[in-house]
């Protein structure tokens, strides 16, 4: 073994090992067998440990710490219950390419498979769903798993990883401290060189007449924001982003159309079904995107991506460079020509004009896209923002321009409900002088309301936007639109008082149900730097429009003005 | 169209499970899987064999070279490399037809191994086709007892040999 000093415990290895990773910050919950750990970390100056309410919160946190600063996340929990409480967040973090660490306390290796008490095969469990798992056998080891954990985390396409930890592990001595080789090949954490030929690639933006760029969440893991505006205003091309990549191109940019998908705008989903050339940077033709293999009818398909499995794997594409998209449109960038493209960049405006984002504003109730837009006028687009699932998710991605990459947390592959406040708690972390909101829905809201507890714990100013329809709004949407109005199991019978709520946890609170009281509510709620709550009434008619149906296509795209001859 | 996937997997706890998890989560079945450790006591080598076309192995193929336990993927067309598999059956006899069972065993090459009153204990290994024809002769006689390995493969050296 190449260095060695004195012996530690595998448990002060891991606080310095930590430590010199650079990881500031951890999430989590401590239990029995992972008490020789915590103990190591008391005495850690460098790293901060929060310690949350519920480890579901914990492993949020970590991602929307990761998210909103570009680095890794890292959450602890013990073993049995603790771990399998991560499971979600893992899930969650491994769709959307989120780089986290997760260390969990695991029986001692001599009990392991005893079914002993609080054991969980949690290296099995989590096999499906992080990138890479291994179970600590010796204290010898970890420098090793831990090197090739956080290379694999943060490399490549990102993603989570977990650390299964053995408390007699924990306890053991070693003296190995630096991993003497590596036994995962390195494509798997190295930046990959870009292949494919990039002039080749080039030449057929060039020969687009209406080229459309279509972003995705991987233009926020590789940084490469700059170089799409470069490569965009060069070709003249508009930019439309999926829901992981709002920020990745500035929303308030001429040429973009915003976001495209399900509840896409309309003028993002009519310019794909008109554009002659799609290049996706970075996305993954999700089915929320691209329904069938004739997405983008008319267009040639381009795709970067730095992950090989993503290509060709539901929609066929005709140009294909692999590699980090950074690093990529850096290489295309020189052979792309400057293009007029005067009738396409019209057309994009008429059809903004025509179609635009729209909402019926004119009773007494408050209406959530209104109240969006004041908090992004009131805020100057400069907050970091995240959602739970649901209507409010969508609203807030339709009327929150993003302009910015890393200020947009939302759960997009999983969908997960309970997601938004942990989150904008780990970003408050991580962006400490950043306005952070956390866009939530009565039902949400609910599913991680303990983290209230961490916010009041640690003094942090997170806002938070409660719209409450009294319902499960998009279930609702859905029951409204395809079910015949039966509301099956959606509408809350009760719901806490959320405004004493907040309050027993030292968060002051406000609840408004009219419109004349909009102003006083977006004031009151970021007026200053603490923690807030606003509960916005809303009506539980209220519906996310545009919308393409599940199953349909572009082609089937429902906007508010048609909402009439859907009811009939 | 069936393809016989030659994978080199790190050699430790957990691969196979990552390995054979891939398919399932992917809702794709698996024919046959051997496993054995190669003269590298570190890496492993498995024999996958699967039903699908073109587009679905290619997939397969992306995903498990995702894996950070996976090293190399080979599809193994069936032209340029051996497949062979093993098997051991035990069957019964009578003694009526004991001298008919054994002239099936010498015409297929087949290892008597063990020979009873009322039974007898084969080994036989070919490709996969052969094996099920072996099985399928010994059949009528009542098989007691069958233990196929599934697979193996390896490719041939020199390509322009076939
Ligand atoms: C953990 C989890 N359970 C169930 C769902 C299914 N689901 C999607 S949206 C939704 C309703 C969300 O209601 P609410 O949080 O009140 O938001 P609204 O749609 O009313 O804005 C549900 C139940 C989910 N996404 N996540």
């Amino acid at each position: 073994m190449s260095s060695t000093t004195e012996a530690i415990t595998g448990g002060r290895l891991m606080v310095e090992l930590l430590e010199e990773a650079g990881v500031e910050i951890v999430f989590g919950y401590p239990g029995g067998a992972i008490l020789p750990f915590y103990d190591e970390l008391y005495h850690s100056k460098k790293i901060k440990h929060i310690l949350v309410r519920h480890e579901q919160g914990a492993v949020h946190m970590a991602e929307g710490y990761a998210r909103s600063t570009g680095k890794l996340g890292v959450c602890i929990a013990t073993s049995g219950p603790g771990a399998t409480n991560l499971i979600t967040g893992l899930t969650d973090a491994k769709l959307d390419s989120i780089p986290i660490l997760a260390i969990t306390g695991q029986v001692a290796t001599d009990a392991i498979g005893t079914d002993a008490f609080q054991e969980a095969d949690i290296f099995g469990i989590t096999i499906p769903i992080t990138k890479y798992n291994a179970l600590i056998k010796k204290a010898d080891d970890l420098a090793r798993h831990f090197e090739e954990a956080i290379k694999i985390a943060m490399g490549g396409r990102p993603g989570p990883v977990l650390l299964d930890f053995p408390k007699d592990v924990q306890l053991e001595k070693t003296s190995v401290r630096k991993a003497s080789s590596l036994k995962i090949a390195p494509h798997h954490y190295e930046r990959p060189k870009v292949k494919g030929d990039p002039q080749e690639f080039a030449e057929a933006l060039n020969q687009a007449k209406r080229p459309l760029l279509y972003v995705g969440g991987g233009a926020i893991n590789s940084f490469a924001s700059a170089e799409i505006k470069a490569l965009a205003e060069k070709a003249n091309a508009p930019v439309t982003t999926t829901l992981m990549g709002l920020g990745a191109f500035p929303g308030t940019h001429p040429l973009s159309v915003g976001m495209l998908g399900m509840h896409g705008t309309a003028y993002a989903n009519k310019a794909v079904l008109e554009c002659d050339y799609i290049l996706n940077l970075g996305a993954r033709f999700d089915d929320r995107v691209a329904k069938y293999q004739d997405f983008a009818p008319n267009a040639v398909r381009a795709h970067v991506d730095i992950d090989a499995a993503e290509f060709n794997k539901r929609i066929n594409v005709d140009y294909i460079l692999h590699g980090d998209l950074k690093d990529a449109i850096r290489e295309i960038l020189p052979f792309v020509k400057g293009g007029e493209r005067t009738s396409w960049i019209e057309n994009i405006q008429t059809l903004k004009k025509n179609h635009p984002l729209d909402f019926d504003n004119s009773g007494d109730s408050i209406k959530p896209q209104d109240f969006l837009h004041r908090v992004y006028t009131k805020t100057k687009g400069e907050a970091i923002v995240s959602t739970d699932v649901g209507q409010h998710q969508m609203w807030a991605a339709q009327y929150y321009l993003f302009d910015r990459p890393n200020t947009w947390l939302t759960s997009g592959g999983l969908g997960t409900m309970g997601y938004g406040l942990p989150a904008a708690i780990g970003a408050k972390f991580g962006n400490p002088d950043k306005t952070v909101i956390c866009v939530t829905g009565d039902g949400s809201f609910q599913m991680c309301i303990q983290e209230l507890a961490t916010i009041a714990q640690s003094k942090l100013g997170v806002k938070i936007l409660l719209f409450n329809n009294n319902f499960l709004g998009m279930v609702r949407q859905w029951q409204e639109l395809f079910y015949e109005e039966r509301f099956s199991e959606s509408q809350w019978t009760y719901n806490p008082n959320f405004v004493k709520l907040a309050e027993a946890y030292g968060i002051p609170a406000m609840k408004i149900e009219h419109k004349s009281e909009i102003e006083k509510g977006v004031d009151f709620f970021l007026k200053d730097s603490g923690s807030a709550l606003i509960e916005v009434m809303i009506p539980a008619e209220e519906k996310v429009f545009p919308m393409i149906p599940a199953g349909k296509s572009q082609q089937d795209l429902i906007e508010f003005k048609d909402l009439g001859k859907l009811k009939k | 169209m069936k393809h016989t996937l030659s994978i080199l997997v790190n050699n430790h706890p957990g691969v196979m499970s990552h390995v054979s998890g891939l398919f399932t989560r992917r809702g794709y079945n698996i024919d046959s899987i051997a496993v054995g450790v190669t003269d590298n006591v570190d890496v492993s080598s498995m024999t996958i064999v699967l039903n699908g076309d073109d587009f679905i192995v290619g997939q397969v193929k992306n995903q498990l070279l995702k894996l950070p336990d996976v090293l190399k993927v080979q599809d193994m067309a069936y032209a340029s490399s051996v497949q062979r598999e093993l098997v051991l059956v035990s069957f019964s006899i009578t003694e009526n037809n004991r001298s008919e069972a054994l002239t099936i065993c010498n015409g297929f090459d087949v290892k008597i191994l063990e020979m009873t009153e009322d039974s007898l204990l084969i080994e036989f290994s070919g490709n996969s086709r052969q094996v099920t024809n072996v099985i399928s002769v010994i059949k009528p006689f009542g098989i007691r007892e069958i233990s196929r390995t599934g697979q193996i493969a390896i490719a041939y050296r020199n390509q322009n040999s076939v």
